[in-house]
């Protein structure tokens, strides 16, 4: 696996915004491990001054919007001009409302969140938990990728196929891995525990 | 697309065992770590690394060789060490790309969130969640399903039975393991860790029966761990015991089988892997 994932342009400053979501060290560590400094902050100001801005994810869609909704972060996120960068629950929390105990989201992507509902023969089981594959890549976020590149799944909800989709993936259904509207992006995998091609994911959104 | 990378070639290697809709999905092939005091314990053999006891190097070099997820089990966890552990934890989540487990003494939501704190994306509870199996529920809706791994140590007794052990399986139970795994994913296990004591240090393959037992039944991955010594006993444990992943440790400490030729002779045998 050679995949060149250092940072060549490191433009300006990046931003994590900080809530409830479990997986803020790792995403920390993931863009230090390709040259990137980047600060976690719910402070409104730093946030919409931030250059790019990583909305992370870890848990269940409610709580991370409750969470969310006791800092007015909400509103802010949704005002954001810069290329954002939702992973996971945070892609999830980009769209429309999510089955996941019924929860209204931030409603920048027209789409709901549904549960995997697999068939009973399929023996297909839910949560996904594993590595699958990307294909179909399209925008600038996927460089450098080849088709059927793999990468880090923990999910049972997901944002199915809609014209935004960037790359599919294939459990239980095709879905959207990723989707691109406007400056905001979203992964269903998790980049920073997906070896080197989550690592590239980042760098291509860092210099975007 | 200036570059390609990691071509995986699905369309050679269709997914087996999963059924429809899930062609890309690969099985994991899981090296175990055993620390104690913040190094690793039964030795590893590799010339290719400078420190052989640091459990941060050996994982990276495996996430290096392709494995898809590291375990890292703190075998003597006490109260005294668990400040080594959390700073272990912390530096394996800083240069290792790839997901990890971390297992050993957690018996509390609090020792589970210090390890999810430093980025352990999962943790592996075993004889503390048989004897107060509200912890798996309370884990499970703290940090969700995803984070809970069930780690069963059984055995085959004359009887037929399995049954669980507890304590690295020094302590036999009266409880089936496959009453208890059951009653495990309902509170909210989300993977099952399943050892087989028969089995382990063999190298005369992993418990396929047992194993096939519990992937049928239960809607959650069933990692199979104990017995795999050669590289057709991993094609056996995800044909035959429809397992999803595999967990082994000497043999890749030892170099007995390399991660990237054990993969490559999965995927010739039409196992769906990550290359």
């Amino acid at each position: 696996m050679s995949i060149d994932s250092t940072i060549k342009e490191n433009r300006g400053n990046i931003v994590i915004v900080k809530y409830n979501a479990g997986n803020i060290q790792s995403v920390l560590y993931a863009l230090e491990r390709i040259g990137v400094n980047a600060i976690v902050t719910d402070n409104h100001e730093e946030i919409m001054a931030a250059d790019k801005v990583i909305f992370p994810g870890v848990g269940e869609a409610s709580s991370a919007m409750n969470s969310l909704k006791e800092n007015n972060l909400d509103a802010v996120i949704k005002e954001l001009k810069q290329p954002v960068l939702g992973i996971c629950v945070g892609m999830q929390l980009l769209c429309t409302f999510s089955e996941e105990n019924n929860t209204p989201c931030l409603d920048i992507l027209h789409q709901p969140v549904k549960l995997f509902r697999p068939e009973k023969y399929s023996k297909i089981k839910v949560p996904q938990i594993g590595w699958n594959t990307l294909y179909d890549l399209k925008s600038p976020l996927m460089e450098g990728l080849a088709e059927n590149s793999y990468c880090y799944f923990v999910h049972s909800y997901f944002v199915p196929l809609n014209e935004y989709t960037i790359a599919t993936t294939n459990y239980v259904q095709p879905y959207s891995a990723a989707f691109n509207k406007d400056n905001f992006y979203g992964v269903q995998f998790h980049t920073e525990k997906s070896s080197v091609v989550g690592e590239r994911i980042l760098k291509n959104f860092i210099e975007l | 697309m200036e570059q390609n990378i990691n071509s995986s070639g699905a369309s050679q290697s269709p997914f087996r065992g999963g059924g429809a809709g899930a062609e890309g999905f690969a099985k994991r092939i899981i090296p175990c770590l055993d620390i104690r005091d913040g190094r690793t314990v039964k030795g590893v053999n590799f010339e290719n690394i400078r420190d052989a006891g640091d459990p941060v190097e050996l994982g990276a070099f495996y996430a290096e060789q392709g494995a898809d997820e590291l375990v890292f089990l703190d075998i003597t966890a006490t109260v005294e060490k668990r400040k080594t552990l959390s700073e272990l934890v912390n530096r394996i989540a800083r240069y290792i790309n790839i997901p990890f487990t971390v297992g050993g003494g957690v018996s509390s939501i609090d020792d589970a969130s210090v390890l999810l704190k430093n980025g352990a994306d999962k943790v592996s509870i075993n004889s503390a969640a048989f004897r107060n199996p509200q912890l798996i529920n309370d884990l499970a809706k703290e940090f969700g399903s995803q984070f809970v791994v069930l780690a069963i140590d059984t055995r085959l007794e004359d009887d037929g039975e399995w049954y669980v052990y507890l304590n690295g399986g020094r302590i036999k139970t009266q409880a089936k393991t496959i009453d208890w795994a059951k009653q495990a994913v309902d509170l909210g296990a989300g993977e099952i860790l399943l050892t087989s004591m028969n089995h382990d240090g063999t190298k005369q393959g992993f418990a396929l029966d047992i194993t096939s037992v519990l992937s049928d039944l239960l809607p959650v991955p069933i990692i199979a761990s104990g017995g795999g010594g050669t590289m057709p006993h991993f094609v056996d444990v995800f044909t035959k015991g429809k397992a999803d992943a595999a967990l082994a440790a000497s043999i890749f400490h030892f170099k007995e089988i390399s991660i990237p030729d054990l993969k490559s002779y999965l995927k010739e045998q039409n196992i769906h892997v990550r290359i």
